[in-house]
């Protein structure tokens, strides 16, 4: 029988790690991803964990180390936040590229300058185009979950790229939830051994991660991007499978809530998901048409679900932990260029939020409702609000 | 092991395999040279992993692959880490002897790749870290490095009236690994192919990290012809601007100590790196290598 | 075989005949080096005292043993003339290519 435990997310990301059966972890600490390494280093040392712990001295080695691991076809985990993430960026490229299927926890947080050790998304944001496969979770149980279900996509032979699995940093790797603990055995039937041809054995030498001239560069990353594209029928299908086999299912790509007949939809990424999802109800009972669309994915990006949903509503509002300075929010420029598909597209609001851990309360959220339906109604609305700033800007 | 067990590889007895060839290095290059012959000792069984620099350049241009033993491409700074993750990788798989060796340029070693290979030392993997050292990066048009003596004109160190080319001494590298007290260091030249080859033997049969930084001659770069690619290595040593040694259990030992040292100028006139030192220039040069034999003489023996 | 030899390369027709990831096989050379080489090594084996020296010291590996002597493999000699400047016995000659 499976059994619940009340644990923090990165505990759950650390329990979710141990039953994907990792040959190999090599991590480096930064707040707040470091329970979840904390955790596993207690597995190893108890023996409850069969792995390697290597105790690298930086991201970049952490992520230069498991790509040694991944390359001669064993499993590979690592796990960082911020500024270890940037400090991996070369290899995160690298590894996308050498389609080593490495999992990573991310726990999201504020970049430098000015430091913060508080959650908002621009350190993942920011390598949206490193080639990793991106999912946010919402909750403690889906980071467990997600664990699992990455080895499986990131491993699948159409896939063979490697997996990001953000957490908020601290709203959710530091807050305790009761989890569902799946059992082992049920584990190693949902995710087998990882295989793959892409790897140096004795049986067939290869010469790997080797430079290609302009004649045939284009087509390594032609491929690079279709095994991307071919993980979103791979994703569908293993959430699937693992609802069918664990009973929770996820949506994929996406989570629509209450959308059916919504006039007003905002999407999200992550944590705040649950916060909007009280206010849709709120609302609802008001008699107010609106839903919520948590995007889970941002590489591969849902274009097709987003327009699917927006060929449906009147306004759509992008709630986001991250700014790509000097325009607007990463994920509001992505919905946008989905909704650019549609010969009718719905106005689009971008609220910019969370950062370096501001609050978002629920009447933000709230008011971001009110705001859309302004818009709606033809009141003029600033397309990029910076939510709870905490003095006058003169705009 | 003991190092007297160990059978001696010979060039009558070394294998007749070839483990790099067809690769593009230049022709008399003496970085090739240092791989070729680590491989020949170490055998098939072996990962090699190397980081951007002249020898990763020159052996995996698809579809023309260099190596016939695994072999990959590291980050520049990330060869000893992941040479630690093969390792380390393939161990948790339960496979059984094998080797993992790195061949890292000077620049890779010594700058950039310095961290990653501390931590690998401090984790004692099980692998072989062969810095071949050409004095510059050379891969990207012969800039200076850490490990470029003084003196050499570079593309960063210009030789003009102002400036002799590169201010700065070569950096300790060999001491500053033996102060990791790690397994087993050395250096060797390939103008010593023996000794260099007795030494890769050597750390073939050591358990935990091995560190071997091997002189290794770039015709290009220095500006010499390509046939006394082996007889500068050589001189190199000779002359006491370079040295042999080996670190094991705490102790440092010196494999050659002349008498008399072939002459400084003779060495680096021949090079057109060097060609524009002046006999002051030349003197801080000596003056600077007399001071390191007595140290090592006295500290070494 | 002691060391690879040159072997056809097809270049891929479809994106799938490409390999998963930039991986091939080990030692597959898809072409030679003899196109580099200005002066070309000729050894003269009645002087050859079978030392090795050349055979050790060569960059590129092209000098193998053969019946107590030596041979060169010119596909991939570039002519460096190390083992002429190496050769105790000077049994090695460095012959300008057009004039052969
Ligand atoms: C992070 C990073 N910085 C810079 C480079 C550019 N780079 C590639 S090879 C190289 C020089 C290598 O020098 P060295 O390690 O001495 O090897 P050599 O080329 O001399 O054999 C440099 C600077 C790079 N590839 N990656
Ligand atoms: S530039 Fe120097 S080190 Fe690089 S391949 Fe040529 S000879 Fe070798
Ligand atoms: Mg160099």
């Amino acid at each position: 029988m499976s059994k619940k435990l009340f644990i923090s997310g990165d505990e759950a990301v650390a329990i979710g790690t141990k039953l994907s059966r990792p040959n190999v972890i090599s991590a480096y600490p930064i707040t707040p991803q470091t329970v979840t390494v904390e955790r596993l280093s207690e597995m190893v040392e108890s023996g409850e964990l069969k792995a390697e712990y290597m105790h690298v001295e930086s991201e970049h080695s952490a992520m230069s180390a498991a790509m040694g691991v991944s390359a001669v076809g064993a499993r590979a985990f690592t796990a960082t936040s911020s500024q270890g993430l940037l400090y991996m960026a070369e290899g995160l490229h690298y590894a996308s590229g050498g389609r080593y299927p490495i999992v990573m926890m991310n726990a999201n947080r504020s970049l430098a300058l000015p430091w913060s050790i508080y959650g908002d998304q621009r350190d993942s944001l920011s390598l949206l185009d490193s080639g990793w496969i991106q999912v946010y979770v919402e909750d403690a149980q889906e980071a467990l979950d997600m664990i699992i279900q990455a080895y499986k996509i990131a491993e699948n032979k159409d896939v063979l790229t490697p997996f990001m699995v953000n957490l908020d940093g601290f709203v959710l790797t530091h807050t305790y939830e009761l989890v569902e603990i799946p059992e082992q055995e049920k584990v190693d039937k949902f995710l087998p051994p990882f295989q793959t041809p892409n790897k140096m054995s004795f049986e067939e030498p290869k010469n790997m991660a080797f430079s290609t001239t302009p004649a045939d560069n284009l087509e390594y990353k032609y491929q690079q991007n279709r095994a991307m594209l071919n993980s979103i029928d791979v994703i569908n299908d293993v959430d699937k499978e693992f609802g069918d086999k664990f009973d929770r299912y996820y949506g994929g790509m996406v989570q629509e809530y209450r959308c059916d007949d919504a006039d007003v939809v905002i999407f999200t990424l992550g944590s705040i998901t649950g916060t909007v999802r009280m206010i849709v109800d709120k609302l609802r009972d008001e008699g107010k048409k609106v839903g919520l669309l948590k995007i889970r994915y941002m590489r591969p990006f849902p274009e097709k679900e987003i327009i699917k949903l927006a060929g449906k509503v009147k306004a759509i509002g992008v709630v986001e932990k991250d700014i790509s300075f000097g325009y607007e929010g990463t994920v509001y420029t992505n919905v946008n260029s989905a909704l650019s598909k549609l010969d009718n597209a719905p106005l689009s609001l971008d609220f910019l939020c969370g950062m370096g851990g501001r609050d978002v309360s629920k009447s933000d959220i709230y008011n971001m409702f009110i705001s859309l339906f302004k818009a709606v109604n033809g009141e003029k609305q600033k397309r990029v609000q910076f939510i709870n700033m905490g003095v006058e800007t003169d705009e | 092991m003991n190092n007297t067990d160990i059978k001696r590889i010979t060039p009558k007895n070394i294998t007749d395999k070839e483990f790099f060839y067809g690769h593009k290095a230049c022709a008399g290059c003496g970085g090739s040279l240092a791989v070729r012959l680590a491989l020949k000792v170490l055998g098939e069984r072996t990962f090699a992993v190397l980081p951007a620099g002249c020898m990763s350049a020159v052996g995996f241009i698809y579809p023309q692959m260099a190596f016939v033993n695994n072999a990959i491409i590291s980050t520049f700074p990330g060869a000893a880490s992941m040479a630690s993750g093969i390792s380390v990788g393939a161990r948790a798989l339960g496979l059984k002897d094998y080797k993992t060796v790195v061949f890292a340029g000077d620049g890779g070693t010594a700058d950039i790749g310095i961290q990653a290979l501390s931590g690998a030392i401090d984790r004692n993997e099980d692998i072989i870290y062969v810095c071949y050292d050409n004095e510059a990066y050379m891969n990207t048009g012969i800039q200076k490095s850490g490990l470029t003596p003084y003196g050499t004109k570079t593309t960063t160190t210009p030789a003009g009236k102002n400036i002799h080319g590169a201010q700065t001494f070569k950096k300790n590298l060999f001491e500053i690994m033996a102060a990791h007290e790690i397994a087993y260091a050395a250096t060797a030249s390939v103008g010593y192919p023996q000794d260099y080859i007795d030494k890769i033997n050597k750390a073939k049969h050591t358990k935990g990290t091995s560190f071997i930084h091997v002189y290794a001659t770039c015709p290009t770069g220095w500006g010499i012809p390509t046939e006394i690619a082996i007889q500068i290595a050589k001189e190199a040593v000779d002359s006491g601007l370079f040295y042999l040694a080996e670190y094991q259990n705490r102790n440092f030992k010196l494999n050659k100590n002349p008498k008399s040292f072939f002459p400084v100028k003779d060495y680096l006139l021949k090079q057109s790196r060097f060609k524009h030192l002046t006999d002051n220039d030349i003197k801080i040069i000596e003056q600077q290598r007399d001071e390191k034999w007595e140290y090592m003489r006295k500290h070494w023996n | 075989m002691n060391r690879p030899k040159v072997q056809k390369y097809v270049k891929p027709k479809h994106i799938d005949d490409y390999p998963v990831g930039p991986q091939f096989t080990a030692g597959f050379l898809a072409e030679t080096n003899a196109g580099w080489r200005t002066f070309r090594p000729i050894i003269d084996k009645n002087l050859c005292i079978n030392c090795l020296r050349c055979y050790i010291v060569c960059p590129d590996g092209v000098i193998f043993k053969s019946e107590n002597k030596v041979d060169v493999d010119y596909d991939y000699c570039k002519g460096c003339g190390v083992c002429a400047h190496e050769c105790p016995v000077n049994a090695i000659k460095m012959v300008k290519e057009e004039l052969l």
